[in-house]
């Protein structure tokens, strides 16, 4: 079943920010689009844009009102937006594939089991399909450095938890609307704790402080627990024992 | 060189202008709650309003310099004294070393500021010294703590006068691109309805309180999450408003009514719990018409310092001047 794409939106965001939305839902295509089009506007280096970022389906464009209007900046968006199929742009480069092991299930990520139940899956089927999908960093938020991974097969599209689950540790890989999120803290959630990682998001003692971009691509590759407490006796890094590629474009 | 804290109140943290720049990796900016109060500062101290200062919600503490300095104290009107000699607020002031500065309750709004000379020094992370506590980024200011600072005196005490921001008020706000979600009546009421700041407030955002229904946008719960700009108005599932400041979330899934407009947040921020507050839309144009005749006025507000001179009456030690000394005999 194929969507027709929505014309690209054009919005504001308060006094000082432009939003363009490529689709109302999640979808694959809406967030590469929004990528590409973030990456083509930092390439262009206009004058008097301040920051720009995306989220699951936008890119958000922030300017500096003093030095250049809001039509200023429409009319160059409008050029660039109508260049180009944004639906079909490919993904830009420099993006890196993270390998992060991580324990499915056992005391340490407790709801796997319960989550492959409600996917229609025997837990070691899910554990199979859920390490070998390679997960895009769809957007970062809710927590410094904190990313939205997916997407996942559409059997772990299950909804989030009605009760929150107190706390899960930092490293939590948790599970809900066929996305993961790797978690940057410890936090509670209303989302399933399917793994556990030592991998660090966000590390604001170092010199490189967020481990990861919009666009990278992450495998959460199985270990055994032992495996785990053993990196985590070794991670002053803070990397979880994962391994780091650059995605070739 | 340092101030000491001996005391000081549960919510006090270093804050300058924030962090800009990271919402990619879901930081918000943070920076002083009253962004007016740090170029208030700044002017009474003649120096940059990018300095890092103490922001004090609600109480401030006992401090004591190790060297002397030079002071200034901005933002919400608090109750403030130097070794017991009571010192004029939105002012600045000598702080000799070992004398004992306090600052107490707030009077009127929520956040006071004490600046100093130079700015504090303490840390920097990634290009700003504010504390971020939701990003775990910094920490509450504790009793003996050593803020650090430079000996950097002034020569003359100056005051600056405010108009009052600190009792809530008309807050302009745009519409932004989650307004149309909302019906037009809903919008009606939201614009014509006197809200109250509620008890629920931090760095976050503030709710506020109304009579009647709530503020319900159309398929409420199934939008998804979008940017947020501090100023945006967040209305959760109980159709409560929240305004959003400076550590907000920097994506969220509750859509927003409106923006307030960056001139207003000093004022929103400041609005103590049951003070009232309504919303006035203005265009996108106007908006950007009352930006720019603000960002004028702050950078007016170093010309506009005038000499604080003291009565003899608030002098409680007058005797102890040395008022004659030097004069030549009245026989010459």
């Amino acid at each position: 079943m194929t969507q027709k794409p929505l014309v690209p939106q054009v919005r504001t965001v308060g006094i000082d920010g432009i939003l363009v939305t490529f689709a109302d839902k999640m979808s694959e295509d809406a967030n590469r689009a929004a990528l590409a089009l973030r990456s083509e506007i930092e390439n262009l280096n206009w004058n008097g844009v301040e920051e720009t970022s995306t989220s699951l389906a936008s890119t958000y464009i922030r300017i500096d009102t003093a030095k250049v209007t809001h039509a200023d900046i429409s009319n160059l968006l409008r050029q660039v937006l109508d260049a180009r199929d944004w639906h079909n742009a490919p993904l830009p480069s420099g993006r890196k594939l993270w390998r992060v092991p991580t324990v499915y299930g056992t005391d340490l990520a407790p709801q796997l089991d319960e989550t492959a139940k409600v996917a229609g899956f025997t837990p070691e089927e899910a554990i199979a399909r859920l390490s070998r999908t390679r997960v895009r960093v769809l957007t970062i938020g809710f927590a410094p450095g904190q990313p939205y991974l997916g997407p996942l097969e559409p059997e772990f599209d299950i909804p989030r938890l009605k009760d929150l689950t107190p706390m899960v540790p930092e490293g939590a890989l948790v599970l809900a609307i066929s996305q993961l999120v790797l978690f940057s803290g410890p936090k509670p959630t209303g989302w399933r704790h399917v793994g556990q990682t030592a991998f660090r998001c966000f590390r604001p003692e170092a010199k490189k402080s967020f481990a990861l971009n919009p666009g990278d691509e992450m495998l959460f590759e199985p270990i055994t627990k032992e495996q785990l407490i053993e990196i985590q006796s070794k991670n002053s890094d803070g990397s979880g024992g994962a391994i780091c590629e650059d995605i070739d474009t | 060189m340092s101030l000491l804290v001996h005391s000081v109140g549960p919510a006090c943290t270093m804050q300058d202008l924030g962090r800009p720049g990271f919402l990619d990796q879901g930081l918000s900016r943070s920076g002083a709650a009253d962004q007016l109060a740090l170029y208030e500062g700044a002017a009474l101290l003649g120096q940059n309003p990018g300095c890092a200062s103490l922001e004090m919600a609600g109480m401030g503490g006992v401090f004591e310099a190790t060297q002397n300095i030079w002071i200034a104290l901005t933002g919400a009107p608090m109750f403030a004294s130097i070794d017991d000699n009571p010192v004029v607020w939105n002012a600045s002031h000598p702080l000799l070393k070992g004398q004992q500065l306090t600052i107490g309750a707030v009077q009127q709004g929520n956040y006071g500021y004490l600046h100093v000379g130079g700015g504090f020094t303490t840390n920097r992370f990634l290009g700003s010294r504010s504390a971020h506590l939701t990003a775990d980024i910094g920490e509450a200011v504790k009793v003996g703590d050593k803020l650090r600072c430079n000996p950097v005196t002034g020569d003359a005490a100056v005051k600056l006068h405010t108009a009052n921001r600190f009792t809530g008020g008309t807050l302009r706000v745009v519409p932004s691109f989650q307004t149309p979600l909302f019906d037009k009546t809903i919008l009606d009421r939201f614009a014509r309805t006197e809200f109250e700041r509620g008890a629920r407030a931090n760095r976050m955002g503030m709710q506020l309180d109304s009579e009647g229904e709530g503020f319900s946008a159309k398929g409420q719960l199934n939008i998804l999450s979008e940017v947020i700009t501090p100023g945006d108005i967040q209305m959760t599932g109980s159709g409560n408003p929240f305004i959003l400041l400076p550590e907000c979330q920097t994506t969220g899934g509750y859509p927003r009514i409106a923006t307030v407009i960056p001139c207003d947040l000093p004022r929103a921020a400041q609005t103590p719990t049951g003070a009232k507050v309504q919303f006035e839309f203005v265009s996108l144009d106007e908006a950007l018409i009352l930006q720019g005749a603000y960002l004028t006025e702050l950078s007016k507000l170093p010309s506009r310092v005038e000499p604080l001179i003291r009565d003899p009456y608030d002098i409680p030690d007058l005797l102890s001047y040395q008022l004659i000394s030097g004069m030549v005999s009245a026989n010459e």
